[in-house]
């Protein structure tokens, strides 16, 4: 599963692992295991994110690493050193909450130096000063938290945690209590920091996109362990499973018998239409499994038409519904089998536009396409459509 | 008649204000009065006496003196115990707790007469029959205060972030570090509010107090006793001086806060 950790654990074999390795780790809370088993290493400098819907365990998997929660069982490792009875003092970890839980009594530059004084650093003031010109909030340092805004609020939060230049800065869904607008601007802000000050940042969120913008690496979090990890686009191009498949982006899974495997082919009967996976994008052994396809993978054509997508061809579609949105035109296509797939056709004035009620016939190019194993629910991690 | 319909509302404030500070005028007043008659309710003359001899009866300057002094110990003790129970109600999962939350609540809903008479009997059988004084007065008044400290304190905590705490030990705080630095610091306003309470309601009990003083008097007992024979002028000098006192203590609150939130703007 988590291929790039295996990567990375083997390149780093004997010498003493720089980053932040978690080995069986794992919290339950009275009958329920929040998180299960986990491993996972995060390299030095890498900017990771934990994605995954609420109650996957991501949090708790965060609070343990900061150390205000004690795992039930497993280890944690930073930087060599076992740290995982230690106390959240004594850690060199810093966490941005998602309340900022600024202190309210400290002006902005008390908060900021908080963590300086505690460990009797010198020369806070300067200390303090280039942080805040960091942040740009130099002309607040004499005020009190409840006098900035949100994103003003945010950014101290964030320039209190990085001050401690700590060996991993954990930020707990930072943006979350943003605005659209704000959370933009602020996902390239920390992007900026993390890139300029190259420390360790872990980043969790339930918000993909956010993800994806943010993060070199994504661990994919499901039911308390890890999915999938790797790069945003090699996630979003191979998903290994239906959750993440569904989570990251939009996917239509159909149903597939496999009716033939070569060494770089596996080759599917989909109701009734035989189309092919190449091999490295096929996680399912079983004889049945699922084709998954992006719907901006699957072009729409009259049937007959010659479409410029040399694959497979599935004919015998019918428009069901079109929803033009400018950049693209999204469009329903009830098919033989009575599913309904989605198709998103780039506006680029090529195609024209089909009208509900239309026969078209859908096309992919096969080394688009991914198999996934049939036992898993084909709905699992998908939006409900009141919650975009 | 538009002119009335326009100010309705602030004569309705003013008339308010005058109706509640009325009282307090008279004290004042009446602590510069020289009594011409045995109706001292009368305002005789203005006169400096009252304010220069406040302690022409000794016994009632003793009477202020021990109110004060059972005042302070009562609030130090019950701000104390009590700050630390509202800690531990809202801090701790132990077996009892919520039955202790509702029980702290007892004290306040009982009626005085009868806290007061079940105290009286407690310390009887208990063997202070011929001992009821000081200490009494003091246990009585510990008792019904620490009820309004642990309200006033659990609110206030229960008020507080929980992150504030977390974040501190994230950010290097030892535990007692934290304590010191977040937790009493945002704690203390309630704390504070605990104890002037407790001062103000140990000063000014007199049911609770007269039934378990035995031969002590503190001042209300004084004034409830002197009052049948005339009051003396002196008396309103010492609730004059009462009431300049919390005034200013409120003004000086007041101020601080003002401060702050300006040197925060700046």
């Amino acid at each position: 599963m988590s291929s790039v950790a295996e990567q990375e654990s083997a390149a780093t074999e004997g010498a003493a692992y720089d980053g932040l390795r978690l080995r069986g780790l794992t919290k339950s809370f009275g009958g329920f295991t929040a998180v299960d088993r986990l491993d996972l290493d995060v390299p030095r400098g890498s900017f990771f994110a934990l994605l995954g819907p609420s109650g996957c365990g991501k949090t708790t998997t965060l609070r343990m690493v900061a150390g205000l929660e004690a795992p039930t069982s497993g280890s944690i490792e930073l930087a060599g050193q076992d740290i995982t009875r230690t106390k959240p003092h004594q850690r060199p970890v810093n966490t941005v909450f998602q309340s900022y839980a600024l202190f309210p009594h400290l002006t902005i530059f008390e908060n900021v130096a908080f963590g300086l004084r505690r460990r009797r650093v010198r020369e806070v003031r300067t200390k303090v000063e280039e942080m805040l010109e960091l942040v740009e909030l130099t002309t607040h340092r004499g005020r009190l938290p409840a006098q900035l805004s949100g994103g003003q609020q945010q950014r101290v939060a964030l320039a209190r945690a990085l001050i401690n230049e700590p060996e991993v800065l954990l930020l707990d869904e930072p943006l979350g209590a943003l605005d659209l607008k704000l959370r933009r601007s602020m996902q390239i802000e920390v992007k900026r920091i993390q890139t300029e000050v190259g420390l360790t940042f872990i980043h969790v969120t339930h918000d993909q996109e956010e993800a994806m913008t943010m993060a070199d690496t994504v661990a994919v979090m499901n039911a308390g362990g890890i999915e999938q990890l790797g790069a945003p686009s090699a996630l979003y191009e191979n998903p290994q499973s239906t959750f993440v498949a569904n989570f990251l982006g939009q996917s239509n899974l159909i149903e597939g018998t496999v009716i033939g495997r070569s060494a770089d082919l596996v080759s599917v009967d989909m109701h009734g239409v035989a189309v092919s996976v190449p091999a490295v994008r096929s996680h399912a052994d079983g004889a049945k499994g699922w084709i998954g396809i992006r719907p901006e993978k699957v072009l729409v054509g009259e049937p007959g038409e010659e479409l410029d997508a040399p694959g497979n061809t599935i004919p015998g579609g019918v428009v069901t519904d079109v929803s033009f949105v400018g950049v693209s035109t999204q469009y329903l296509v009830r098919m033989p089998w009575g599913q309904e797939l989605q198709v998103f056709a780039q506006n680029t004035g090529r195609n024209r536009l089909f009208r509900t009620g239309e026969q078209v016939e859908l096309s992919w190019r096969p080394e688009y396409a991914f198999l996934l194993d049939h036992d898993q629910d084909a709905s699992a991690g998908a939006q409900r459509v009141d919650a975009s | 008649m538009s002119w009335i319909r326009r100010n309705l509302v602030l004569m309705l404030g003013l008339a308010v204000l005058v109706y509640t500070f009325v009282p307090i005028f008279i004290v004042v007043l009446m602590s510069f009065n020289d009594p011409r008659s045995r109706n001292v309710y009368s305002f005789g003359g203005f006169t400096l006496d009252n304010w220069l001899n406040p302690c022409l009866d000794p016994s009632m300057c003793d009477a202020v003196v021990r109110s004060i002094t059972i005042g302070m110990a009562a609030t130090l003790v019950s701000t104390v115990l009590g700050t630390l129970a509202a800690f531990a109600l809202v801090r701790h999962r132990f077996a009892g707790r919520s039955s202790t939350n509702l029980l702290v609540f007892l004290p306040m809903a009982a009626p005085e007469i009868v806290l007061g008479s079940s105290l009286l009997a407690l310390f009887v059988s208990a063997g202070f029959a011929g001992q009821l004084g000081f200490r009494t007065i003091l246990i009585a008044h510990i008792l019904f205060c620490l009820s309004f400290v642990i309200v006033t304190v659990r609110a206030r905590l229960a008020g507080m972030d929980d992150n504030l705490e977390q974040a501190a030990q994230d950010l290097y705080a030892t535990p007692a570090q934290t304590f010191w630095r977040v937790t009493f610091p945002l704690v203390f306003p309630g704390i504070l509010g605990a104890a002037l309470l407790s001062f103000s309601l140990s000063f000014d009990d007199f049911i609770i107090t007269n039934l378990n003083a035995g031969t002590t008097t503190t001042f209300p007992m004084y004034v409830w006793g002197v009052a049948q024979r005339g009051v003396p002028m002196q008396v309103n000098v010492i609730g004059t001086l009462m009431f300049v006192v919390s005034i200013a203590i409120v003004l000086v609150a007041e101020h601080r806060s003002r401060r702050q939130r300006r040197a925060a703007l700046t």
